[in-house]
């Protein structure tokens, strides 16, 4: 017994390790050669976020009407950047390091959960900077802050999955890199980043039956809540506020959870055979 | 093992050590895709047409072996023959479709040098990262770190990034890695050639210092049957994917070099039908050219050597024979006959017979080939060897005289070094035949 509590301390040890070392690596090598360096992990959002601002909340005029909007986009744009960014490298990262699986052998998970680490660093630090603009624009932080770090585990752990299962898929099937471009666009457009849910909801009928359907997605219901949770739990719907049927509410966690265990299966029961199928 | 030790032969018992790597009936395939693309619309065409889209190669079969504490293994082979997919196999790198393996402590391997090394870190950087792969945490690198960088000699330049290492450099580098790293299990793959000659001879020292170490067992992959010799305690040879031999080293070394020559032979065989029937050297120019011994091949040198030269040339023109003699275990070139001395009268198909004082020589193996050649026009130096009588058109001997000695080449008889102030040196005869005249001359 002792000696398996050991053995599984040992393993772990050496998957630790060499998350530490991939993942020191990939950030020192990320902006290499650039003269602002890390900067630009804060500026690129940042500088996303202004484009988005003036298209969407001066141009097309969308907003919900609160002085604190800015900040939610922004927070908005910072999630789903995570999302993209841990996707699109973790999606390669199998294929990419294939020169180290097949030269050694080491718990290979870890090259999509180092790629995703990498992605979730790059959030923490837009996180601050979204604080920095909080704070700026006078937001009245509540005890709902104390819940965010579960909504940022639950985003983290649906974009680790797809990332896993998507890894899996590419190993075998290229096309999968190309399919999820499109597919994303998709996701993100039927999602309110860009436009305040309270936007759609507002206009009735139809359309706010699709923005309640739009949280039963796992990213939706994890940055509304990260929004209503972090910035603005007045203004930002929630699933939990919009359904009272618990079995729905449920449903985008257990989804969630299905993805998680699904993306782990495959990518378990494939990756003895990714070194050779490479 | 204390009695062998005693007796002066230094060998380890490993069979009773513990058994620190067990493979037990091993076989693994690859499949190999028949159908070049890959994604989706090709996965789907065969699907629905039933096509597997790859056939099965079968590249080890049923491989048992036991590796004990403290033993140097050697796994050779030829090309294609496995070893490298063992050794992954090993490395659990790729997994068995049957049987087990089972590795007790920590194994390294070494599949390829610097893997991770990335261009754009400095040295130091890619020790660590290089370490971290293999599971090392940052403090056991830390406690590594000196002798790596003083086994690859690079102090000045651990700072530096990698691209601006010289190939030899990174190599170097990755190679202290590899073998300072402290697993229990070494696994080297094809790395023992690397760096210049100093280096060499410090990973032969460090080799022959590990082969001592109890507590370390080496797994080793060469071509290099000098280097089985040397350093492995134990060899296995592996041929299409099944073993072939375990055992000492000499023994597998020996049966090693022989599949590589029978291979060769068979080589040699179908390159001779390729082009045309002709032996090695030898076209439709001139079909014919061969060296046969006619005295014993193997002499005493006291006689001179005879042997015919058989040719077949009916090209109009003149044309000559050159033959050299070819010192067999010394190398080099002993005799020449030079290019155009030699002509020869007749064209046609004719047998030449010459002969050869062996007076000179010490024991030694010789061979004999002969070359047919012709001037060339631009250049009445030069001469174009129109045909070669290599392999079995060659003659081979030896001589074989208690009155000769083995080393060098030239007997006493032939030549000997004299001092030219007889006050320095008193030459001390010696029992070797021909002496006596030495001494006679020296007076």
């Amino acid at each position: 017994m002792n000696n398996l509590v050991k053995r599984i301390a040992d393993r772990y040890r050496y998957a630790w390790t060499v998350l530490r070392g991939l993942v020191k690596t990939d950030f020192k090598l990320r902006y290499q050669g650039s003269f602002l360096g890390v900067a630009w992990s804060v500026l690129k959002p940042l500088m996303l976020f202004c484009v988005m601002y003036i298209v969407f909340a001066k141009f097309l005029r969308m907003s919900d009407g609160t002085p604190t909007y800015s900040v939610v986009l922004l927070l908005g744009i910072s999630s789903w950047q995570f999302v993209t960014e841990s996707t699109n490298v973790g999606l390669r990262s199998v294929v990419d390091r294939g020169d180290l699986l097949r030269k050694i052998h080491f718990p290979n998970y870890i090259v999509v959960v180092s790629a995703t680490v990498g992605a979730l660093i790059s959030f923490g630090i837009n996180l601050i900077v979204v604080l920095v603009f909080a704070l700026a624009s006078k937001v009245r932080f509540t005890w709902w802050v104390l819940l965010l770090p579960i909504n940022v585990a639950q985003l983290y752990a649906v974009t680790l999955a797809l990332t896993l299962l998507m890894a899996t898929l590419y190993v075998y099937f290229r096309d999968i890199a190309h399919i999820w471009e499109v597919v994303q666009q998709l996701i993100f457009y039927a999602m309110p980043i860009i436009y305040p849910l309270s936007y759609v909801m507002k206009r009735g009928g139809l359309y706010s039956d699709l923005a309640q359907l739009a949280l039963l997605n796992p990213f939706a219901q994890t940055i509304q809540d990260i929004r209503h949770n972090f910035i603005a739990p007045d203004t930002q719907p929630t699933i939990w506020g919009e359904f009272s049927n618990w079995g729905i509410k449920l449903t985008p966690v257990i989804l969630t959870g299905l993805l998680l265990w699904l993306g782990i299966y495959l990518f378990k029961r494939n990756s003895r055979k990714f070194a050779e199928v490479m | 093992m204390a009695q062998q030790q005693e007796t002066g032969v230094f060998r380890r018992d490993f069979s009773k050590a513990p058994v620190i790597l067990s493979v037990d009936h091993i076989s693994k395939s690859f499949k190999l895709p028949t159908e070049q693309a890959t994604g989706l619309k090709q996965a789907a065409i065969n699907w629905t047409r039933g096509i597997k889209g790859f056939r099965r190669l079968s590249v080890l079969r049923d491989i048992s072996f036991d590796v004990h504490q403290g033993e140097f293994f050697g796994i050779v082979g030829r090309n294609g023959g496995g070893k490298s997919t063992l050794l992954k196999l090993i490395s659990q790198i790729y997994y068995p479709e049957t049987g087990s393996i089972h590795v007790t402590g920590k194994l390294v391997p070494f599949i390829e040098l610097g893997v991770g090394f990335n261009p754009e870190l400095t040295g130091r950087e890619n020790v660590y990262l290089n370490g971290a792969l293999l599971g090392f945490t940052h403090e056991q690198v830390d406690a590594m770190y000196d002798d790596i960088v003083d086994f690859a000699e690079l102090q000045d330049f651990m700072d530096q990034k990698l691209k601006n290492y010289s190939s030899g450099m990174q190599v170097r580098l990755a190679f202290s890695v590899a073998i300072k790293a402290q697993g229990d299990i070494l696994v080297l793959d094809e790395v023992l050639a690397v760096g210049d000659e100093a280096f060499q001879r410090k990973c032969s020292d460090f080799f022959t210092e590990i082969k001592k170490d109890p507590t370390k067992t080496v797994i080793l992959v060469t071509h290099d049957m000098n280097s089985v010799k040397k350093y492995c305690t134990r060899a296995m040879m592996i041929s299409d994917g099944e073993v072939e031999a375990v055992g000492d080293p000499e023994t597998v070394s020996q049966q090693y070099t022989l599949a590589n020559l029978e291979a060769e032979h068979k080589a040699e065989q179908e390159r001779q039908e390729a082009r045309g029937g002709y032996p090695n050297g030898l076209n439709e120019h001139c079909p014919i050219l061969r060296t046969i011994p006619v005295s014993s091949p193997v002499c005493t040198g006291e006689e001179p050597f005879v042997f015919d030269v058989e040719y077949q040339y009916d090209d109009p023109g003149d044309f000559y024979l050159a033959i050299a003699v070819h010192d067999v275990r010394r190398g080099g070139i002993t005799y020449d006959t030079g290019a155009k001395v030699l002509k020869v009268k007749e064209h046609g198909h004719h047998t030449i017979r010459f002969s050869m004082p062996l007076g000179l020589f010490n024991n030694g193996e010789f061979r004999i080939i002969t070359s047919l050649r012709t001037p060339l026009s631009n250049n009445p130096k030069g001469t174009d060897a129109v045909g070669v009588a290599l392999d079995e058109n060659s003659c081979s001997f030896a001589i074989r005289n208690k009155r000769n000695e083995n080393y060098a080449l030239l007997s006493q008889r032939a030549l000997h070094i004299m001092p030219m102030d007889a006050d320095q040196i008193t030459v001390v005869p010696n029992t070797t035949p021909g002496w006596e005249d030495v001494a006679e001359a020296a007076k």
